[in-house]
């Protein structure tokens, strides 16, 4: 074998014509020329392509491309073109894709149906969920948490919005209201113009509408403050306890506290406590308009997706 | 020992020696054109075929990817279906594994495309400019009219023929006879045209320019294949003892007519006419041994029988054998480990994916929990979970379903306006669902029920239920 090893089926085989150690030696062996021409055609190709693309860095810039240029509308809507950049290439693909401009013609369709319809129609109702998902992680998650309920440590900072309990209605109008022009909750402090004793009065009255088990001639004397001049709760909170939705006033009859931590208080005295101290120091919460920020498609998915959080009304 | 040193010449690369396959016939010849007009008549023709659906795509084959499902006949495959293209790749290996194992590089001398797409381009450039001799004469004469025009018509023929082939491509990926329409007045996705060109392209360049270069250079299966030999794999041998003798092959001249006399004078039966090589598509000779280009398309064997024939000689010079056949004498063994292991492999494979295609789930139904929140309180007292379901009609009709819970105690379940829905067909869904009941009837913890979607005036479709877990603080 090693006696032959430049002949090859009877023919010889180029070498690099260097001999080691007498006779060994390097062949030679050619590329084959369609591997050749492919690696030319590479390089032939990268030379359009430095000219067509942005390419090679000089002084405080770089070659621009010719003849490659991007249009799209920028925030401000006016029209702007620049050379070949893939952050360009996104912009102007989520403004005029396939897939984006498809979105927007069912964007549309959404827009022109009625709330009614639309929760009527089980793919709308999909395509409004899915969209208002994100807007709601974007813009409300931050208060509300992402599935618009706050975690225990936070409790009564903000509203849950997946419960059924609507400070402020829970019908689509209302939610798209909330939404669009914020909402201000205020609840007067009464730590003033009330003793200790008749807050604790009070707030047995105010537990005992839920059905606590309460102190019953504290919970009496509480009833008329709620109901008199003195403390004059039924104003906002109704005379049945039950709340004025124009007013935001929750409803203090159901099942779910909004401020006062009553779920998380361990004992009947925790309880009170934890009611008496949002009559003594009031509630100021704020919830921004969106509608500077929002558009009114998005603010219409958001009343959407709100409303099917807790099931809506 | 010699060391004869030799001038290195002046080029980097090595050029084509270009191969002009001289026609033969025979009966693998005719095995093979048959392959091949069965082969063409599926793939040109396929795409026309049309296939009666309810939901109206009535193409037979039709891989549609905006609608992302492809449609098989009666069979239609949903993106959930991925896992059969594993099976599918896995059946093909193990096929391709076993036949190797028994009869050699069959799959590349009759079956892979690269082979007929080439047989036909030989064939439209014998048609076009001659048998062989013309060829090669053609082609190291000067160009005048005749060579330009024949050169010509050959490439325009080869590349119409690699556009149709490319195009008939497309056709799968839409509807034919619209797609086909679309193609020619210029209103075809561009990707109809970016694939058409590319495979009109590739096809022109492999099947008119490459050829056996492909099966050489590029082609992984003919490198790996070689590993899948064993003595017993069948090949395409030449029978050296017969046909080179004692002295070597010999011409048939004037005194060695007869295999008496030749056989006398210690030569063997071939009669180095140079046919087998002729006919080679990959210009190797056959009487070389086992060689890393032969593809084992059987030309030489048709060539070789055609010579014997004319002779009256026994046929069998170049044939069908084995290493074990022809280094033993004794016949190759079919029932090896290796042979069963890869069939039984292969049956395994066969089995699952014929069960799974045809318990294919008509109706597509999860259910996952919300996790944030996992539940709330309501108003009433009641806890409130939320699940997201998604379903997918996969029937090629409208779908009613009504839904409802079974197995928690005092539960209700919300789903807004759609506690009954219509799916229309092969039509995805996703919904809210929320359920509601009273901790003191379930206590703390974790519950199992059950998720029942119920089908309306379907006979063919039972109950669908899913489980389900619910959660109270």
């Amino acid at each position: 074998m090693s006696d032959n090893n430049t002949q090859q089926q009877g023919k010889a085989v180029q070498t690099t014509g260097h001999a080691w150690d007498g006779d060994l030696q390097e062949f030679n062996n050619p590329l084959p020329r369609w591997w050749i021409w492919t690696f030319y055609a590479t390089i032939i190709f990268s030379l359009g392509y430095w000219i067509i693309y942005p390419t090679w860095p000089y002084a405080n810039t770089f070659t621009k491309g010719v003849g490659n240029t991007i249009t799209f509308q920028n925030s401000a809507g006016e029209e702007v073109t620049t050379h070949w950049n893939t952050r360009s290439l996104l912009i102007e693909d989520m403004q005029t894709g396939e897939e984006a401009l498809k979105q927007k013609a069912y964007l549309e369709k959404v827009n022109a149906a009625s709330y009614e319809e639309i929760l009527s129609d089980p793919d709308m109702m999909a395509f409004a969920n899915s969209m208002a998902k994100v807007v709601f992680a974007d813009n409300c998650a931050a208060c509300h948490g992402p599935g618009g309920d706050l975690p225990e440590q936070a409790f009564g900072l903000y509203p849950n919005v997946a419960d059924d309990a609507w400070l402020w209605g829970g019908t689509t109008t209302e939610i798209e209201q909330t939404i669009t022009h914020g909402r201000n909750g205020f609840m007067p402090a009464f730590g003033k113009s009330l003793n200790d004793e008749k807050l604790e009065q009070l707030a047995n009255y105010v537990l005992g509408l839920s059905g606590h088990s309460v102190e019953t001639d504290k919970a009496a004397a509480g009833q008329k403050i709620f109901q008199g001049q003195e403390g004059g709760c039924y104003y906002c909170h109704g005379t049945d306890g039950t709340g004025l939705k124009s007013q935001g006033a929750a409803n203090l009859t159901d099942a779910v506290w909004t401020v006062a931590n009553v779920p998380g208080a361990v004992k009947e005295e925790g309880k009170v406590a934890a009611v008496k101290s949002v009559i003594k120091n009031g509630i100021t919460r704020q919830m921004p308009q969106w509608k500077s920020r929002l558009g009114v498609e998005q603010i219409k998915l958001l009343t959407l997706y709100v409303h099917e959080l807790g099931g809506g009304e | 020992m010699e060391n004869e040193q030799v001038q290195p010449v002046e080029h980097l690369y090595e050029a084509r020696k270009s191969i002009f396959p001289r026609s033969v016939k025979g009966r693998f010849r005719d095995l093979k054109w048959g392959i091949l007009a069965l082969a063409y008549g599926v793939y040109f023709l396929l795409p026309w075929l049309r296939w009666e659906r309810d939901t109206g795509r009535d193409q037979a084959v039709l891989f549609d990817l905006v609608g992302r499902k492809f449609y098989l006949f009666d069979l239609t495959v949903y993106p959930q279906d991925i896992f059969w293209l594993a099976g599918f790749l896995m059946l093909a290996a193990y096929l391709l594994f076993f036949v190797t194992g028994i009869a050699g590089r069959v799959f590349c001398g009759y079956f892979c495309f690269q082979t007929l797409w080439t047989d036909v381009f030989v064939l439209v450039e014998r048609l076009v400019q001659g048998e062989r001799p013309a060829r090669i004469r053609l082609s190291k004469q000067k160009w005048n009219a005749e060579k330009i025009l024949k050169i010509s018509t050959t490439h325009l023929l080869w590349l119409l023929f690699s556009f149709i082939t490319g195009l008939s491509f497309v056709l799968y990926w839409g509807n034919a006879p619209e797609l086909f329409g679309d193609f020619f007045s210029l209103q075809a996705p561009f990707a109809a045209y970016a694939t058409a060109l590319f495979l009109t392209a590739t096809t022109y360049v492999m099947a008119g320019h490459a050829r056996e270069q492909v099966c050489t250079y590029m082609c992984p299966y003919s490198r790996f294949q070689s590993a899948m030999f064993d003595s017993d794999s069948l090949i395409v041998s030449y029978d050296a003892k017969r046909g080179e003798g004692d002295k070597g092959r010999a011409r048939a001249g004037r005194n060695l007519k007869t295999r008496e006399v030749r056989a006398e004078a210690g030569v063997g039966d071939c009669i180095d006419c140079g046919y087998c090589v002729q006919v080679c598509p990959t210009g190797i000779d056959i009487r070389n041994g086992l060689q890393i280009q032969c593809i084992s398309c059987a030309l030489c064997i048709d060539a070789c029988d055609t010579i014997m024939d004319s002779l009256e000689w026994p046929r069998g010079l170049v044939a069908y054998t084995s290493e074990r056949q022809v280094s033993e004498g004794k016949r190759a063994r079919l029932l090896r480990p290796k042979v069963l292991g890869y069939f039984a492999v292969l049956m395994i494979i066969v089995t699952a994916l014929v069960w799974s295609v045809s318990h294919q789930q008509k109706f597509d139904m999860t259910i996952s929990q919300v996790r944030q929140p996992l539940f709330v309180t309501l108003s009433d007292g009641r806890i409130q979970n939320s699940y997201e379901i998604k379903m997918n009609n996969k029937t090629g009709a409208n779908l009613m379903l009504a839904f409802s819970l079974d197995g928690l105690p005092g539960a209700e379940l919300d789903m807004g306006k759609f506690q009954a829905i219509i799916l229309a067909p092969e039509q995805r869904l996703r919904l809210t669902a929320r359920v509601r009941s009273h901790p003191d009837l379930l206590g703390e913890g974790s519950h199992s029920f059950v998720f029942r979607a119920t089908p309306f005036k379907r006979d063919d479709l039972q109950e669908f239920m899913q489980n389900a877990v619910f959660t109270t603080p």
